[in-house]
């Protein structure tokens, strides 16, 4: 059955002038100045006039759970938590249950997600086997599956081994892979529950210090330098993280960085209420943290924000804080607390949001020939609709997911996504998910 | 509020005082074994003088102690906790002996309650009895003074404050309307 | 004070109350009768996560000097070995009314997350908590200090307590640290850089590496147990070096206040952080300490156990009457 055209009449691209958007047979088949288009009788007009127009947002880091943790999240849940946080597509993270280490599971998660039809699911490949950190999983078999792996990462876990990293990001070049890495000296951060510093002292939290993450991403950019591979430095934290990476990218290293949006916003001082729901890896740190990845990504160096979105089931966080798992949801919370701590803060423009949100995470994942697009005649219709008036409030269990973890109950949020269309099908509309 | 109106001055005070003495005297018939112990806060400068006038008739000492009985009080789950005060038992003991409780106003009579099971986890004595400075009705326990200063009609929204010269730097006993603010501010105490 | 997690839940005059209490407590040890009734019919659970033999025998003995029933939990022989959780076992607590829950457990927070979490409404003690606080042995410590060096009562205004050993992990040298300077002393830390926590400079006390400098003239010692596990972490090289340089020996404790007394929060590795000859020596309040705690508990439990009558009988008539009719508790 052919789909209806839709016409978004006098929705404003990036925040820039209202005009007219047509879209047809999942691409943009014209776009006008507002009031110009009119389409055909059968067309679609959704009342979205004022909304914001962005191409739909693309995660590098979403942890699915599916398979093996079902209970906190499925690719279908996943997807439509996605979707109604105005993502078209997520990089679904290796370290499901079975890990994803071969093109068997890869391929089971890519079409699973394949038949959600709300988000693309893209499967990072681990990069050793069963994120044991001992020796290299098939990354090749991984790359040409049908899955077409080309993100590598042991997330969660650090491949700590310098050997073993050096190898990756050599191997991985033969296929144009990228090797994400999760930063983390694992014997400076044996034990370690939250930022080390004078709080973590004095709540005899163990601390997981700064220069743990510094260390391990000073010794990938010189590797990566040395091998001449790309590197991606996953969820950095730190001031110091974030001046590696500058020095870094001003030698010429081919290296990205991304930012979560709770290291946008969060700080350490949570810790002190015990409540694990705030327990998080790497760690909230400090305000001065705050200030400079913030920094960090307005002025480029960080090249884009993702979600690390992280579900766990209740148990996991009622709980005392050392006995707490690790993580945050974010899919549906990230575009409006980078709206709050970027644009509202005046950091950034809604343009650059689209750039690090859609057009480079796309670039980085190589999934750029379908996402993070510009909003142009013939390219795919992936986007999304924002409202950036329309405030809410964060309720658990009004999100999508099947977990409850968010660190924001209760917390007004100062954008609302409106719509999400994949390839020119609607999978939210007023907010609803389709 | 009305100011509220004095009942006895330092001269009432000390008179009702010596009578209460003449009267343990009196009723003890000598004074061999005789302990007075003070229930603390205001008892216990009440008990002292008492023990001296008594001491000045009889000429020779009598053991004094303090008794502090919030740790046998029946309102903690009312109430909460307040500060333990000092007990201190005469090295005589109260084994067998006539141990005459003072404190400054019976009311409900739970306090007198509260020193007795006190007592008795201290030692067994031949006879306890009881004086007070004012008797002010009002009784929840059948619980009897053996030694009144005085008998003060009260409406139980009334508060019956006794000033005491050791702790609060003057003798007075005042009989006001319901004024807690007032009267805590005051001393510290809710009078 | 609903509970006890931290000693900066205790202000100068909360902590003094508290103290005065126990003072006034310890005199039922000269007594047949040790025993009083104020919380008789009142139900208190000693939650042992963690085994502690001294701090739950402590527990339980105050408990029940005061009259109150004891549900004991401990690590061995019950649910909580099998791996039940914290948040369970708070649930079980509460259906058997218990109303004052005694905590310890291997997880900083642990008593925090109770009282916090909405699992149960008792009053929670902290009797450990990970590396975070002991509040209690804190406590007993002031008083200690106090009994020993102030004849009992007034403050610890001026009074120089040297802590010593493995501040990093111990919640004992946390607790102390706020306690005595609430009460007005002055705490100097001394341990090797390793066992330093970060951000030591912040803390309300001073810090030093040389514990010669430190002994000198102080008032009070307290040596901490340090673990021989922290060795095979690489925090020390050697017992025998930690020992020379941070163990008490009795030449050392000649540097003290000629009055200076020795604090040990139990169990002592003698010849490690302390010689046999101090932990038996005359400076040793370590058995006092033991007997303190007893005092000092009991002062806390009573303590909490009000503060619960203060939030369960608003409106209470009865109140009404006690407070505007009761001078002096008059009755």
């Amino acid at each position: 059955m052919p789909k209806a055209d839709v016409l978004l009449s006098g929705v404003r691209p990036l925040n820039e002038q209202a005009c007219d958007v047509w879209i047809s047979d999942g691409r943009i088949r014209q776009v006008g100045a507002a009031g110009s288009l009119v389409g055909d009788p059968h067309t679609v007009r959704p009342n979205v006039a004022g909304q914001i127009l962005l191409p739909g947002l693309v995660d590098l880091h979403t942890h699915l759970r599916e398979p093996g943790r079902e209970d906190a999240e499925t690719i279908a849940t996943g997807c439509a938590a996605a979707a109604l946080g105005g993502f078209t597509a997520v990089h679904a993270m290796a370290n499901t249950a079975p890990v994803a280490d071969t093109a068997g599971v890869v391929e089971q998660v890519w079409r699973i997600g394949q038949a959600t039809g709300r988000c693309d699911v893209y499967p990072v490949g681990a990069v050793t086997v069963g994120l044991a950190g001992e020796r290299l999983a098939e990354l090749e078999s991984m790359a040409s599956s049908a899955a077409r792996v080309r993100v590598f990462s042991d997330d969660g876990i650090c491949v700590s081994d310098a050997v073993l990293m050096r190898r990756a990001l050599e191997y991985v070049k033969a296929f144009g892979g990228v090797i994400a890495q999760h930063a983390q000296e694992p014997r400076l951060t044996e034990g370690a529950q939250m930022n080390e510093g004078a709080l973590s002292a004095q709540l005899g939290l163990t601390g997981w210090p700064a220069v743990a993450e510094e260390a391990i991403i000073a010794r990938d950019v010189l590797l990566a330098e040395h091998v001449g591979s790309r590197l991606h430095v996953c969820h950095l934290s730190t001031r110091g993280s974030v001046e590696i990476i500058r020095w870094a990218k001003q030698r010429g290293i081919h290296v990205t960085a991304e930012v979560t949006p709770h290291h946008l916003l969060l700080t350490e001082d949570l810790a002190a209420t015990y409540d694990p729901i705030y327990k998080v890896n790497p760690p909230l740190r400090t305000v001065d943290d705050v200030t400079a990845v913030r920094e960090g990504l307005a002025d480029g160096t960080i090249d884009i924000v993702a979600t690390d979105h992280a579900p766990h089931p209740h148990e996991a966080k009622d709980c005392e804080w050392s006995a707490g798992a690790f993580g945050m949801l974010g899919l549906q919370t990230a575009l409006p607390i980078v709206v709050e701590t970027m644009v509202a803060s005046g950091l950034m423009s809604w343009a650059q949001l689209a750039h690090q949100m859609s057009v480079q995470p796309a670039r980085i994942g190589q999934v750029d020939h379908m996402h993070g697009r510009p909003l142009q005649v013939g390219e795919p219709a992936n986007l999304v609709l924002i409202d950036p008036q329309k405030r809410w409030t964060v309720q658990p269990e009004a999100l999508a997911s099947l977990s409850r973890n968010t660190p924001y109950v209760g917390r007004e949020m100062p954008a609302s996504v409106r719509g999400t269309m994949l390839r020119g099908e609607w999978t939210v509309v007023d907010g609803e998910l389709q | 509020m009305t100011s509220p109106a004095r009942v006895f001055d330092a001269d009432d005070m000390s008179r009702v005082l010596s009578r209460i003495a003449h009267e343990i005297i009196e009723r003890s018939r000598g004074v061999d074994d005789l302990v007075i112990l003070g229930i603390q806060s205001r008892g216990v400068p009440l008990a002292q003088r008492i023990a001296s006038r008594i001491e000045d008739i009889a000429g020779h000492s009598i053991p004094l102690g303090a008794l502090d009985v919030t740790m046998y009080r029946d309102d903690v789950s009312i109430r909460g906790a307040r500060p333990v005060g000092v007990t201190q038992v005469p090295d005589v003991g109260i084994d067998d002996q006539l141990v005459v409780l003072v404190d400054d106003v019976l009311f409900s009579g739970r306090t007198v309650r509260a020193a007795l099971d006190a007592l008795n986890d201290i030692g067994r004595p031949r006879s306890v009895q009881l004086a007070v400075l004012i008797d002010r009705g009002h009784r929840e326990l059948p619980i009897r003074a053996d030694y009144v200063g005085k008998n003060l009609p009260t409406a139980s929204a009334e508060s019956v404050m006794v000033r005491v010269s050791e702790i609060d730097g003057h003798d007075e006993v005042l009989l006001g309307r319901d004024d807690r603010a007032a009267s805590v501010a005051s001393d510290g105490y809710q009078a | 004070m609903r509970h006890l997690l931290s000693a900066a839940d205790l202000d100068r005059d909360r902590a003094d109350s508290i103290l005065n209490t126990a003072a006034q407590l310890a005199t039922l040890q000269n007594r047949s009768v040790k025993k009083l009734p104020t919380l008789r019919g009142r139900t208190i659970a000693n939650l042992f996560f963690e085994d502690s033999t001294r701090t739950r025998l402590s527990f339980e003995a105050a408990a029940k000097r005061l009259s109150a029933d004891v549900i004991t939990f401990t690590a061995k022989g019950s649910s909580v070995s099998k791996g039940e959780s914290l948040k369970d076992t708070a649930l079980t607590l509460e259906a058997m009314g218990a109303e004052v829950v005694v905590v310890r457990h291997g997880a900083s927070g642990a008593a925090h997350r109770l009282a916090h979490s909405g699992w149960t409404q008792a009053g929670v003690i902290n009797a450990g908590d990970g590396t975070h606080e002991h509040p209690t042995q804190a406590l007993l410590d002031a008083y200690t200090i106090r009994d020993r060096l102030c004849a009992g009562a007034g403050n610890l205004d001026g009074l120089r307590v040297v802590i010593v050993g493995d501040v990093l992990h111990s919640r004992v040298a946390r607790s102390n640290v706020i306690l005595l300077g609430t009460l007005g002393a002055e705490v100097t830390l001394v341990a090797p850089p390793t066992l330093m926590p970060k951000g030591v400079e912040s803390w309300p006390c001073q810090y030093t590496y040389d514990l010669d400098e430190a002994l000198t003239g102080a008032d009070a010692v307290m040596m901490l147990r340090v673990q021989a596990e922290r060795m095979n972490a690489a925090y020390f090289p050697s017992a025998h070096e930690y020992s020379r340089s941070f163990g008490l020996t009795a030449a050392r404790a000649q540097r003290l206040a000629d009055h200076g007394i020795v604090l040990h929060p139990g169990p002592m590795n003698r010849g490690m952080e302390i010689s046999a000859d101090v932990a038996d020596g005359p400076r040793s309040v370590v058995v006092d300490q033991v007997t303190n705690g007893v005092s000092v508990r009991m002062a806390v439990l009573y303590e909490v156990f009000g503060a619960r009558a203060q939030v369960g009988a608003i409106g209470n008539a009865e109140v009404d009457n006690f407070i505007g009719g009761e001078p002096d508790a008059q009755g």
